[in-house]
């Protein structure tokens, strides 16, 4: 479904030291600096896979995130996703997937949230058949019926965050990416989030491709992860031999804490994980 | 969508009815008085009732003619960098900012135009609204607004793009807007600017926009020029908006949302 091979992008991002003697340097020469984001970034998912694609911040996830969705164009390197190169046929390919960006909204903040809803509905052209059948399972998997018609200035984080699941499904995409899905939530939000994602994914077949820096979310989700460190892939497998290989007692790698490796938590795991990379 | 969120900020909507009315009253006023005291000069071939006809209308509808009309939110989502994901969306990004900004105008417009318009027309002469002249003359003033919103829109759609590029919701309309209001001739009046300035300005857009309609309205521009400078706002709109689109889409391409 989704063929990535050897991207490459880099930004230009300006330096300038602090003080108004370089803020005047920086006008007539500004200093500017190349910043490889993605050096060569490859791999494959099938249909149906649920895929955390995880790394510490800055390492590219986004970038490649954004070039998957089609809004971002790489330097080079080709992608496919089902068949199409997101960037070139964008709004047919942003027509058939799902985006859940944790940081930012796509509800309109001070209308009801129906409202959004049926703005969503216009924008993907959803037949009204469809879109009455997807709301009515969405409202009922993710328990919205109390606050449908509450603005979502008014809503909690909580309550927001599944308006956003069930607007980026109304209709019906079989690939979605979610980019820190559940950042901010309480523990009931969160467990209701994470059940939800697996039941679309296993009801429904909705390949997922999974953002976050939680990795209880991951383990929760996740088979399979793709760790991406300083713009280039260093592991694509099983997120549990990940884990196993952190934990060995006979790894060499620096540890953040004292306790023994064998019974490292999740995080403490992950960290020993990234600096045994060299990119924590 | 946006039109309804206009319609929704009530508070906002009697604030502003009430600011423009007492605008509206002191402008009139204010240009009474001058006429009066034998200020012919100013008034550009507007007598009395003309005048406060001509100020009624710019208050009642100021949401669709001003151009310093900014959508906080959308600048905010570009100000952070976030421009690029509205092309998550299967939309074209620049009419649906179009749009946007339309509706937003004709919101601010619907609220507040009928409160000003219909005590304005209840006032003793020489203050109120007066019809206008003919039949005709209603219609131009009709039609010609409408151009002119289109046209104001596909304008200041490039403030937005700027914003886009700058990544500064403030500084292109700082810029845009004394340019604007200088070639609209809302700084001085465009018949008292040098010859050579007003033929360039004649052929410029800005002035299509703000006082066209307005003086369509009470036949100070008879109704047979009208189709004339209703085809140059129209080919002003047909010039704009393909410009606009071709700019946006090359500006939200290389707009680099930020973040790894």
């Amino acid at each position: 479904m989704i063929t990535v091979d050897n991207l490459r992008k880099s930004y230009l991002a300006r330096r300038r030291s602090s003080g108004p003697g370089q803020a005047l340097l920086s006008l007539v020469k500004p200093n500017r600096e190349r910043i490889e984001a993605l050096k060569g970034v490859s791999f494959s998912i099938e249909e149906g896979e649920v895929v955390g694609y995880i790394g510490p911040n800055g390492a590219g996830k986004s970038t490649t995130i954004k070039i998957m969705c089609g809004i971002l164009e790489p330097d080079s390197g080709a992608c496919l996703i089902k068949g199409r190169v997101p960037w070139k046929d964008r709004k047919t390919h942003v027509a058939g997937i799902g985006v859940v960006f944790g940081q930012r909204s796509q509800l309109w903040w001070d209308v009801p949230v129906l409202d959004s809803f049926e703005l969503l509905r216009d924008i993907y052209k959803v037949p009204g058949k469809d879109y009455a059948e997807s709301l009515e399972e969405l409202v009922a998997a993710l328990d919205l019926s109390s606050f449908l018609d509450m603005p979502a200035r008014s809503l909690s984080l909580g309550q927001r965050m599944r308006c956003e699941m069930a607007a980026s499904l109304l209709h019906r995409p079989d690939l979605l990416f979610l980019d820190e899905p559940t950042i901010g939530l309480d523990a009931v939000s969160k467990l209701a989030v994470r059940a939800f994602i697996e039941r679309m994914n296993r009801e429904r077949g909705v390949t997922v491709i999974l953002t976050t820096h939680d990795v209880h979310d991951i383990e929760a989700l996740a088979k399979r992860v793709i760790l991406i460190g300083k713009g280039e892939i260093l592991y694509d497998g099983a997120f549990d031999a990940l884990m196993s290989r952190a934990r060995d007692p006979s790894s060499a790698s620096a540890l953040q804490s004292e306790a023994p490796r064998a019974s490292l938590n999740l995080e403490e795991a992950m960290a020993a994980v990234y600096g045994e990379m060299g990119i924590a | 969508m946006r039109f309804v969120r206009g319609l929704s900020y009530r508070a906002s909507a009697i604030a502003g009815v009430a600011t423009q009315f007492f605008f509206g009253l002191v402008f009139v006023m204010v240009f009474q008085a001058f006429a009066r005291s034998g200020g012919d000069s100013i008034r550009a071939g507007l007598d009395n009732t003309q005048i406060a006809s001509y100020v009624w209308l710019q208050q009642a509808f100021l949401a669709l003619i001003m151009m310093w009309y900014r959508d906080r939110e959308l600048l905010s989502t570009i100000a952070s960098g976030d421009a690029a994901y509205e092309l998550c969306r299967p939309v074209d990004a620049y009419f649906f900012w179009y749009a946007r900004l339309l509706a937003g105008r004709l919101a601010g417009a619907a609220l507040r135009c009928l409160p000003i318009l219909a005590v304005a027309a209840l006032l003793p002469e020489p203050y109120r609204l007066c019809a206008p002249p003919s039949l005709a003359s209603g219609l131009c003033f009709v039609l010609c607004m409408a151009l002119g919103v289109f046209l104001i829109v596909a304008i200041t759609i490039f403030a937005y793009i700027l914003t886009v590029l700058t990544l500064s919701p403030t500084a292109p309309f700082i810029f845009l807007t004394p340019v604007y209001e200088f070639a609209a001739g809302m700084v001085i009046p465009l018949p008292f600017m040098p010859d050579a300035l007003q033929k360039i300005l004649y052929y410029l857009p800005f002035r299509l926009c703000v006082d066209l309609p307005l003086r369509m309205y009470s036949g100070a521009i008879a109704a047979v020029d009208a189709p004339g400078l209703l085809l140059r706002q129209a080919i002003w709109i047909v010039l704009l908006v393909p410009l606009g689109r071709l700019a946006l889409n090359r500006a939200l391409r290389g707009a680099q949302a930020v973040g790894g």
